[in-house]
């Protein structure tokens, strides 16, 4: 077990390697309760929220969830959430634990008469329930189909638990948010249903294979989700939101950083966080993430590169307790589905 | 939890079987149970001098390092190249095919610091 912002996690039950599998495989959950909840509705939330958030939200239907990224002035990242769309003025945002703090301060700072703004944090636990078996196990707890689509959100109960098709996996799969009181069931059903029990250890090493970003470690409020290449959840065209002016700075000019996908070339002990890149024996960089990824059974890390080393194919040299190996610029994702 | 009575062990959680003035040296059952998933092991080099208690082999797990320290002093002579290409041989044979290093014991009389089978399993609690 480890503290991870507050709360007792687990960084494995069986073993890393062996959840991981399982996921790609079959099917793990994963107890994600220390995520945040927040509710926003009344008139005016949806463009409340366009002013705060990246991504564009009058745009996503009813029923649907979007992946965006709060900014601060600076243009840096405050953190990157899941917002659900419950209705046409209510949103479901879901945050990062670390985060909530933070976040709650941000948005009652730029709060607004008629948009209610509730942290039910503490009220809600989660699952994610990932892999390619995820659709059966959910037809097994619900008695009743997977949503395909990616991203649709249905309300199981009315302002009471929720599920979207979403995940931090790069598997098919669904996040099911239940009060509290419900979650040690839902963990039960989840598992008597076929799903293998997952901790934070196969969560980092899932997300990094898929090049998802860990804010506090791949995401800063020093970095623009266009250097840490995000601009895909970014919506310029809107007319506003906190941040949107350093973005279009950044993209009438060229931007300082890349956040860059490296694949380790030589056999070489895992590359974790921190670990100095340098190109022509010249520091360039630190890792911000790493580890030998158990798909792929190669080293894989992301930094944040000059652009004139973030071209597929640069070669660059990690270093791991003062030796270096070679590694090398690759295209994002690392893992791909066979 | 396996402690095979033939070998003595350091606090540090490395076995090492002594024949003659050679000792092969390891991690036990409990350090690799402890460790989880190992997928990255360096034996010493060859020849290496290393005091007791020198770092003397470094393993990783999935989510961390390990140093591994000499239990006794002397001069690494064979290195079990096997580990290097299949860490996991640590976590399925730890006092078996996935030994580390071996050592020509350097001061015998160093052997007598280490744990018994009996005070190592009092030391883990087994």
């Amino acid at each position: 077990m480890v503290e991870f912002s507050g709360w007792e996690m687990p960084v494995q039950y069986k073993g890393i390697l062996h959840e991981h599998k399982a996921v790609r495989e079959a099917c793990g959950v994963f107890d994600i309760s220390h995520m945040g909840e927040f509710f926003v509705s009344g008139p005016g939330s949806t463009s409340w929220l366009d002013g705060l958030l990246t991504n564009n939200l009058a745009a996503v239907p009813i029923g649907h969830a979007q992946y965006t990224i709060m900014l601060n002035e600076r243009g840096g990242v405050i953190d990157d959430l899941i917002a659900y769309r419950l209705a046409e003025e209510n949103y479901l945002l879901i945050v990062n634990a670390a985060k909530i703090a933070e976040d709650a301060a941000w948005f009652a700072k730029h709060s607004t008469p008629g948009v209610v703004f509730e942290d039910r944090s503490n009220e809600f636990a989660a699952l994610a329930i990932q892999g390619p078996e995820a659709a059966a196990i959910f037809a097994k707890i619900f008695q009743h189909p997977m949503p395909v689509e990616r991203n649709r959100v249905v309300e199981i109960q009315a302002g009471h638990s929720f599920i979207a098709t979403t995940g931090y996996t790069g598997e098919s799969g669904f996040e099911w948010i239940m009060p509290a009181a419900e979650a040690a069931a839902a963990w039960q059903a989840a598992i008597d249903a076929g799903a293998m029990p997952c901790g934070l250890g196969a969560r980092d090493t899932l997300r990094l294979e898929m090049c998802y970003p860990l804010n506090g470690s791949d995401l800063s409020p020093d970095r623009t989700p266009l250097e840490a290449g995000l601009g895909f959840f970014v919506d310029l065209k809107k007319p506003a939101f906190i941040g949107r002016e350093v973005l279009l700075d950044q993209k009438a000019s060229i931007l300082p950083h890349k956040l860059c996908a490296l694949r380790v070339i030589d056999k070489a002990p895992p590359v974790r966080p921190h670990y100095n890149v340098y190109v022509n024996g010249e520091p360039v960089a630190e890792t911000t993430s790493g580890a030998l990824s158990p798909s792929l059974g190669y080293g894989v890390a992301m930094a944040y590169m000059p652009p004139a080393y973030c071209d597929i194919g640069q070669m660059v040299d990690i270093e791991v307790r003062d030796r270096r190996f070679r590694a090398q610029v690759v295209k994002k994702p690392f893992y791909k589905k066979p | 939890m396996n402690i095979p009575e033939n070998l003595r062990y350091a606090t540090s959680h490395e076995w090492i079987l002594v024949e003659g003035d050679t000792g092969t040296v390891g991690i036990t059952d409990h350090a690799q149970a402890e460790l989880t998933d190992i997928v990255f092991a360096e034996p010493p080099a060859i020849g290496k001098s290393v005091k007791a208690g020198d770092v003397a082999a470094v393993v990783e797990s999935v989510k961390a390092a390990s140093d591994i320290y000499a239990p006794v002093s002397g001069e690494v002579v064979e290195r079990n190249e096997a580990i290097e290409a299949d860490p996991s041989l640590l976590n399925t044979d730890p006092f078996g095919a996935g030994w580390i290093f071996k050592i020509r014991i350097a001061e015998a009389a160093e052997l007598a610091a280490l744990k018994d089978a009996a005070a190592y399993r009092e030391q883990i609690g087994a």
